[in-house]
C-alpha cells in the first residue's frame, strides 16, 4: 500500500499542549490520502468508506467528498460503532448513545477502514471483528490521521496522514469545527487533566 | 452520561434520564437484531442465572434470547425442578448459585420482593424479571420503547391502561416509569379489579367507564384478563367484560385517529381486544412491544454489566 510506515514510538515526543496539525495540515493529508487510495486501488471500483465512530465518520465524509472531487464518483459511506466488540467493556465502559450506520451490502467490497488516531490498535481489531460481522469484505484497508504508536497488536495502517511519535502520558486529540466548535487541529495533551485517552467525547449526545 | 446502577428492581430507583439511557441503548441494538449474525460479543465470558420459579415462556426467552446475542453464557435455573421444592431456602439456593461465579440473576418469582432478597444476598447484579404484583420493570420498558419508537414523546402522553389492575405486575413499574417521564395515567378497570388503593400506583385518575375515556387517550393499554380469575367473584362473566371493558371493533370510532394499542401478551382474543384491533395495522404495538422486548432486556444487561461507568473512550 502507502509507503508510511509505523512510527517508532519509543523515539523523541512532541511536548504536550502543541499542535501537531491545523486545519490545513487535515485537508492536505486527507487529499493525499486520497490520491493514495485511488492509486493503491486503481480507481475507485468496488470501493467503500466506513468510518469508526465518533471522529471517523467525519473523516469519512472528508475523503467521500474528496475522492468524488477527484475522480467523480460517489462512493458507499457508513458509520461503524464499536462499543459492543470492545475488549475493555467489563472494565471501562462509556454509555455514549451511538450506532452503526452502514446501508450497503459490504459483501465483496474493498472498504476503506477510517479512524482519527491508531494507538493500541485494539479499536481497530474490534471495528475489525465488527466488519465481519456484517459481512463479508472482500479487503479491508486502513486509513488514519494519525499514527502515534504504542501498538499492542499486529495491526498497521495503509494510509497515514502523519506520524506523530508521542509518550503514553500523553493523548493525541482531533478536535473537529464541525463537532467541537474550535478549529479543526489534532493536538498533543496531556492526560492526567481527567481526559480520556484517543477521541475526544462528542460534545452532545442524542439519539436517532 | 452516567448509568450507576447494579440492579433493575424497582423501576421508581430509576430517573427519566436512566430510562431513557434505556431506551437509546435499545435502538443501538437494532442494527444487531437486523442483520445476518445477530450476535456481538460483549458479554463475552459473563455468566447469567435466569432464576424462573414461576412459568413463563414469553419473558424467559426474550431473556435468553437477549443473552446469547450479547454473547453471554445462560443458565435456566428453575421450574418444577426448583431446589425450594427439595426444601432448600431461597437464600442457600441464592449462595449455591453464587458459589457458581456469576455475574447476574434474573428472577421471576410468585413471591413480591424476591429480587430485592436475592440482591441483598448475592452482592451480584439482578433483573426483576416479574415478581407477584409487584412489579415488572423490563415490561415497562419495553412498553416505554415501543411507544418512544412510535414517535410519541411521553410528556403530556394521555396513557389509560384497561383491566386487571389489581393483580398486574406490569402496573407496578409502567405506571411510575410513565409518571417519571411525564405521562399522563389513567387507570381504567371495574372496581372489583382495582387495588384497595389505586393511587399508591401513582396514577393521575381512575375511571370505571372505558367509552368516556376512550376519546382523551394517545395510548390504549390492555392488561390480559385472566380467564381463570375472571369466572366467578370479580366480574359476573367473561362476555361482560368483553362488552364493557374490551377494546373491540366498534369502539374504533371514540379513538384518536392516531392512537395506539399495547398489550403486554399473552393475548385472549375476543376477551380484552377483538382480532380487528389485536391485529390493527396502524394502532396495535403489540408484535414491536415483543420485538422491543429483546432490544431493551439487551440494553439493560448492557447498562447493568458494564465496566466502571466513567466514560474512557480509547
Amino acid at each position: 500500500m502507502s509507503g508510511s510506515s509505523q512510527s517508532g514510538a519509543a523515539e523523541a515526543s512532541v511536548p504536550t499542549g502543541s499542535v501537531c496539525m491545523d486545519a490545513d495540515d487535515i485537508t492536505r493529508a486527507i487529499t493525499r490520502i486520497a490520491h493514495q487510495i485511488l492509486e493503491s486501488n486503481k480507481g475507485a471500483t468496488g470501493l467503500a468508506l466506513v468510518g469508526i465512530l465518533t471522529r471517523g465518520d467525519y473523516l469519512a465524509k472528508m475523503l467521500h467528498d474528496k475522492i468524488e472531487e477527484i475522480e467523480g464518483v460517489d462512493l458507499p459511506i457508513g458509520a461503524l460503532d464499536i462499543s459492543f466488540y470492545r475488549d475493555d467493556y467489563l472494565e471501562h465502559f462509556s454509555p455514549e448513545v451511538l450506532s452503526t450506520d452502514i446501508r450497503f451490502d459490504i459483501n465483496g467490497k474493498t472498504i476503506i477502514l477510517i479512524d482519527d488516531v491508531l494507538y493500541t490498535g485494539r479499536t481497530i481489531r474490534a471495528a475489525l471483528d465488527a466488519l465481519m460481522d456484517i459481512g463479508r469484505p472482500r479487503a479491508v484497508q486502513l486509513a488514519v490521521l494519525v499514527d502515534r504508536g504504542h501498538r499492542e497488536l499486529p495491526i498497521r495502517a495503509d494510509y497515514v496522514g502523519k506520524n506523530v511519535p508521542s509518550a503514553s502520558e500523553q493523548a493525541v486529540r482531533l478536535f473537529l469545527e464541525e463537532v467541537d466548535g474550535v478549529p479543526s487541529a489534532v493536538e498533543i495533551i496531556s492526560t492526567d487533566d481527567g481526559s480520556h485517552i484517543g477521541s475526544a467525547p462528542l460534545p452532545r449526545i442524542k439519539g436517532e | 452520561m452516567a448509568f450507576n446502577h447494579k440492579n433493575l428492581i424497582d423501576i421508581r430507583e430509576y430517573s427519566s434520564d436512566d430510562i431513557m439511557l434505556i431506551l437509546e441503548t435499545a435502538a443501538r441494538f437494532k442494527e444487531v437484531n437486523e442483520r445476518r449474525i445477530k450476535q456481538v460479543p460483549t458479554l463475552k465470558g459473563t455468566t447469567i442465572v435466569n432464576m424462573f420459579n414461576e412459568p413463563s415462556t414469553r419473558t424467559r426467552s426474550s431473556f435468553e434470547i437477549a443473552e446469547k446475542r450479547l454473547s453471554a453464557n445462560s443458565l435456566n435455573f428453575g421450574g418444577s425442578s426448583t431446589s425450594t421444592v427439595k426444601g432448600e431456602s431461597l437464600t442457600d439456593t441464592v449462595k449455591t448459585l453464587c458459589a457458581y461465579k456469576i455475574d447476574l440473576i434474573v428472577v421471576r418469582d410468585k413471591h413480591a420482593g424476591v429480587p430485592r432478597k436475592i440482591a441483598d444476598t448475592s452482592g451480584v447484579g439482578v433483573i426483576d424479571a416479574g415478581d407477584g404484583r409487584h412489579q415488572h420493570p423490563t415490561q415497562a420498558l419495553l412498553d416505554l420503547y415501543s411507544i418512544w419508537e412510535a414517535g410519541r414523546d411521553f410528556n403530556g402522553l394521555n396513557v389509560g391502561i384497561v383491566g386487571d389492575i389489581a393483580n398486574s405486575r406490569v402496573c407496578g413499574s409502567l405506571v411510575p416509569a410513565l409518571k417519571t417521564l411525564g405521562a399522563n395515567v389513567c387507570l381504567i378497570a371495574p372496581p372489583t379489579l382495582l387495588p384497595a388503593r389505586p393511587d399508591v400506583l401513582g396514577a393521575d385518575e381512575v375511571s370505571a367507564n372505558l367509552d368516556a375515556t376512550l376519546p382523551e387517550l394517545d395510548v390504549v393499554y390492555m392488561l390480559r384478563i385472566q380467564r381463570e380469575r375472571m369466572e366467578g367473584a370479580p366480574y359476573p362473566s367473561l362476555r361482560e367484560y368483553n362488552r364493557l371493558f374490551g377494546l373491540t371493533r366498534d369502539r374504533e370510532h371514540l379513538m384518536r385517529d392516531d392512537a395506539l394499542i399495547c398489550h403486554p401478551g399473552p393475548i385472549n382474543r375476543g376477551v380484552e381486544l377483538d382480532s380487528f384491533m389485536a391485529d390493527h395495522p396502524k394502532r396495535s404495538l403489540i408484535l414491536d412491544q415483543v420485538y422491543a422486548g429483546i432490544l431493551v432486556r439487551m440494553a439493560a444487561m448492557y447498562l447493568l454489566l458494564g465496566g466502571s461507568h466513567d466514560g474512557v473512550d480509547a
